[in-house]
């Protein structure tokens, strides 16, 4: 088997790009744009992570079966996510039972 | 076969390159179990960050931006030296390798250095240590504790990762001035590195969800 070399170059332009991505995040967090804010510092997160699988870990390069782990990696943390918020984040939907005319207080809120 | 081929073949596997396969997956799978390992956190974070927004907005104010994006842009180049290291490893070249094992520890030790020597215990200064000294007045006090509880674990929990990976990484150069690595025998530094970066895109995410949700204020 011989090594799949990747040259130098490729290496230093994907540096480069995740020390671009890095300024580019600290300066977008000082604008305020409210909720965006959050939206835009896990989107170039997610870009530099990418980055880092495809390139660094050679992630593009790898084998069918590999690249599926790594996927289902993440589909299993959007599971952990979804399940986990689904639950927090809905819990307000519906009102609180009134209850009993004698304790109908303490679940208002 | 050649007898360099022959000493880096393990006697169960069929070549070399079902041998790199098989570690390569090893590895992805054990990074995916560390991925739910770190999610939890994440998870528990992104709760809690939902029911107490303005506390830890407030407490992400109260972290260093300027030592937090340093040591992004430390961990970044420790992940550059650790890729190029790799490739001198697949090169057969050992000087470079341990040149390049070298400085990717020294980065890994800045990193942990500058968390600790100036961040932890500038915090500490602060009285911003939940459960040891934490003093914070006004509405938002026990929203900024929680915040604190947060860091302290999640970024407690990456520097253990990355001083475990700093002891690899001083053994695989040890092993490297040896001799023992080459272009047929190179997978443990491969899953070293996999190890590493897997551990810098854990800051990737940190680095924002801690330091910057409060920079706008």
């Amino acid at each position: 088997m011989s090594p799949h070399i990747i040259p130098k170059r490729t290496y230093f332009l994907i540096f480069a790009a995740l020390i671009g991505l890095t300024a580019l995040t600290t300066y977008a967090a000082t604008v305020d744009l409210g909720r965006l804010n959050t939206v835009i510092a896990l989107l170039i997160a997610a870009c530099k992570g990418s980055l880092v699988a495809l390139f660094f870990m050679h992630l593009r390069w790898s084998g069918r079966l590999t690249q599926i782990v790594a996927v289902a990696a993440l589909f299993w943390l959007a599971i952990l996510l979804a399940l986990t918020l689904s639950d927090y984040r809905t819990r307000r939907w519906t009102p609180a039972a009134e209850g009993w005319a004698t304790s109908s207080n303490q679940f208002n809120r | 076969m050649s007898e360099g081929r022959a000493a880096a073949l393990g006697e169960q596997f069929e070549d070399l390159e079902q041998q790199h396969e098989a570690s390569s997956l090893g590895m992805w799978v054990f990074l995916a179990t560390e991925i739910m390992f770190f999610g939890g956190l994440f998870a528990g974070y992104t709760v809690y960050r939902g029911l107490y927004l303005p506390g830890f907005e407030a407490g992400s104010h109260l972290l260093n931006v300027k030592l937090g994006a340093f040591n992004t842009a430390v961990l970044l180049c420790s992940s550059l030296t650790m890729a190029l290291a790799v490739r001198a490893a697949m090169l057969g070249r050992r000087r470079e390798l341990v040149t390049f094992l070298i400085l990717t520890i020294l980065l890994g030790l800045t990193f942990v250095g500058v968390k600790m020597a100036f961040e932890w215990h500038h915090d500490y200064e602060e009285h911003l240590v939940p459960g040891i000294d934490f003093v914070s007045e006004g509405p938002n006090g026990r929203a900024i504790e929680l915040f604190f509880v947060f860091y302290f674990f999640m970024t407690g929990v990456h520097a253990l990762h990355m001083v475990i990976g700093i002891a690899i990484l001083a053994v695989l150069t040890w092993q490297a001035s040896q001799g023992r690595f080459g272009p047929e025998r190179y997978n443990p530094v491969e899953m070293a590195g996999l190890y590493w970066h897997f551990v810098d895109v854990i800051w990737i995410f940190l680095f924002p969800l801690l330091y910057l949700i409060g920079a706008h204020h």
